[in-house]
């Protein structure tokens, strides 16, 4: 297992946002985490990349507890994370966003192949130069993705990478993130159900904190549990 | 290339000024490249990390009483004076940054004001050693550092240019080394540095620390120069400058406090010659310069001309 966690659990002021939460995530695999607005999604990978601190239970990374370890720390290990809402440094260079990522494990000349591959693959190469706030929408979401290929993670989470993309950048996306998962493990917190069923090898439901389901792609899809819990059945794959 | 041309252009500049200015002006240079190393430690703090102190008078003070409580008291030469008032810096913005970095933002102005504050006091309270507001001079017989005697006005100048060059040299260096990069990175966006795994407190603490000794050694060195140390380098009023140049020259550029304190100094010193408001002549001067360039004079110099000016 590269990532494990076990009773796994938060409370907000009485609020149960996550509950004992027991879940495993091969080496390899391309992981959704899906379910209804609230259930805990953020929260649950907020606790394993170290941006919330868990009420209770216990998260591993590749064998080590890092349960007590800081979010920085945690990303030294091989996490990277990108942000729900784009959180890029608009006022630098996308080059120096790719390059602050790649700096924190690379040095000298090998920054700056590790910037030019990374911008390659998301295909922003030409814009290299713009300033990262400059960026339309979609590429802001590329240049996240490239910020984590440039830390050459070992657990790449991406949460709600797709938001606010156009059908035809998220078919790229689909291509991109496949590409990637050649390297590296992949968890994506993901609302978009075309994205989830094309993508995922496995998917996690996470329902008022708790994990609803786990499955195939074909398996949560025929879950009448999963379906109860989106209220008139999943989403199609057709519609999003 | 670009850039160190014009880095080590100015320097030659200032070195050639010693050879033709009036002594007049000679003296005001001196005593503005002090000061402006003064705000270039500033500018490591609020305009590259973002960090916002309003208590750096605590370090030029601790850099200056340092040296010259150590002359005074302990009678030390200038060198190990001057290496004293460099550790008392260190020494003070390591303990203040391992307390006021805990807090950000309002909470981390008013932090440093009042410690800053609470120096100063210290300084009236210990009047028996510090002479308090009144200060104490430093004679002219331990002003000599390795044969070299600071009271004159030649040497003077040339002792301020090597610490404005060095001071200079090292801005550049580090704001264009990884390490500089973070800490812009940090100023723009705190949270996506964590998560990109750097250690944003060690950073924080590390610039905290270097822009404090920074101040400390203008502080000494200003001590040492000028030969008089007293309470009022320690009052809130030396909080505010580093602000203020650094504002006027442009935040975040390494040429800016220097640009910005030279400005500054001339602007009372011509004015107060026409009026004895001279202040209100410096105000309206500042208030234009914030409407027309908000991102101070090498900040408009890098929006304008030079995009990459570090």
């Amino acid at each position: 297992m590269l990532l494990s966690t076990r009773g796994l659990s938060k409370n907000f002021a009485g609020l149960r946002a996550v509950e004992d939460v027991d879940f495993d995530l091969p080496k390899g695999e391309i992981r959704a985490l899906i379910g209804p607005n609230g259930a805990g999604k953020t929260t649950l990978v907020g606790m394993i990349s170290g941006r919330i601190a868990p009420t209770a239970g216990r998260v591993s990374f590749d064998g080590q507890d890092i349960t007590a370890l800081p979010a920085h720390q945690r990303m030294r290990l091989g996490m990277a994370y990108t942000f729900q809402i784009t959180s890029v440094f608009g006022r630098l260079p996308v080059r120096e966003n790719v390059a602050l990522a790649a700096r924190r494990h690379l040095r000298g000349t090998a920054v700056e192949a590790a910037v030019e591959s990374a911008l390659a693959r998301v295909g922003l190469s030409d814009r290299a130069s713009q300033e990262a706030g400059d960026l339309a929408y979609g590429h802001q979401r590329l240049l996240e993705i490239a910020m984590g290929l440039a830390q050459s993670p070992r657990l790449l989470i991406l949460d709600e990478p797709t938001q606010g993309l156009a059908e035809g950048e998220i078919d790229s996306f689909l291509h991109l993130i496949r590409e990637v998962a050649q390297e590296a493990t992949i968890l994506l917190i993901e609302h978009n159900m075309r994205v989830v069923m094309d993508l995922a090898h496995r998917i996690t439901v996470l329902n008022f904190g708790q994990v609803l389901a786990e499955g195939t792609p074909a398996e949560i899809h025929a879950n009448p549990a999963v379906q109860a819990a989106y209220l008139g059945g999943l989403p199609d794959a057709a519609t999003g | 290339m670009r850039i160190y041309a014009l880095h080590v252009g100015l320097l030659a500049l200032l070195l050639a000024l010693h050879f033709v200015l009036p002594a007049y002006h000679h003296g005001n240079l001196a005593r503005v490249m002090v000061l402006a190393s003064y705000a270039m430690g500033y500018n490591l703090m609020f305009g590259y990390t973002g960090l916002l102190s309003l208590g750096h008078a605590l370090f030029f003070a601790a850099g200056m009483y340092g040296m010259g409580l150590g002359v005074q008291h302990l009678g030390l030469s200038a060198a190990p004076a001057l290496i004293l008032g460099l550790g008392a810096g260190a020494l003070v913005s390591g303990v203040l940054a391992a307390l006021a970095l805990r807090t950000a933002g309002v909470a981390f102005m008013i932090v440093t004001l009042m410690f800053a504050q609470a120096g100063y006091l210290t300084v009236l309270y210990f009047g028996a050693l510090t002479r308090g507001d009144e200060g104490f001079v430093i004679q002219q017989a331990d002003r000599m550092l390795w044969g070299i005697d600071l009271s004159l006005e030649g040497n003077r100048y040339l002792a301020a240019l090597t610490l404005f060059g060095t001071c200079l040299m090292l801005c550049l260096w580090l704001v264009r080394a990884p390490f500089g990069r973070v800490l812009v990175a940090i100023r723009e966006n705190e949270e996506r540095v964590r998560m990109l795994g750097y250690d944003v407190f060690a950073h924080k603490f590390a610039v905290m620390v270097m822009s404090g000794t920074m101040a400390a050694a203008a502080g000494a060195a200003y001590g040492l120069l000028f030969g008089y140390v007293g309470a009022s380098f320690a009052s809130v009023q030396y909080s505010i400058f580093p602000l203020l140049w650094v504002l006027l020259g442009g935040a975040g550029t390494v040429l800016g406090p220097f640009i910005g304190t030279l400005f500054m100094f001339y602007l009372i010193d011509l004015s107060s010659g026409v009026t004895t408001a001279y202040m209100l002549i410096a105000g309206v001067a500042l208030v234009l310069l914030t409407l027309f360039a908000p991102q101070g004079l090498m900040g408009e110099v890098r929006r304008r001309v030079w995009r990459g000016l570090p």
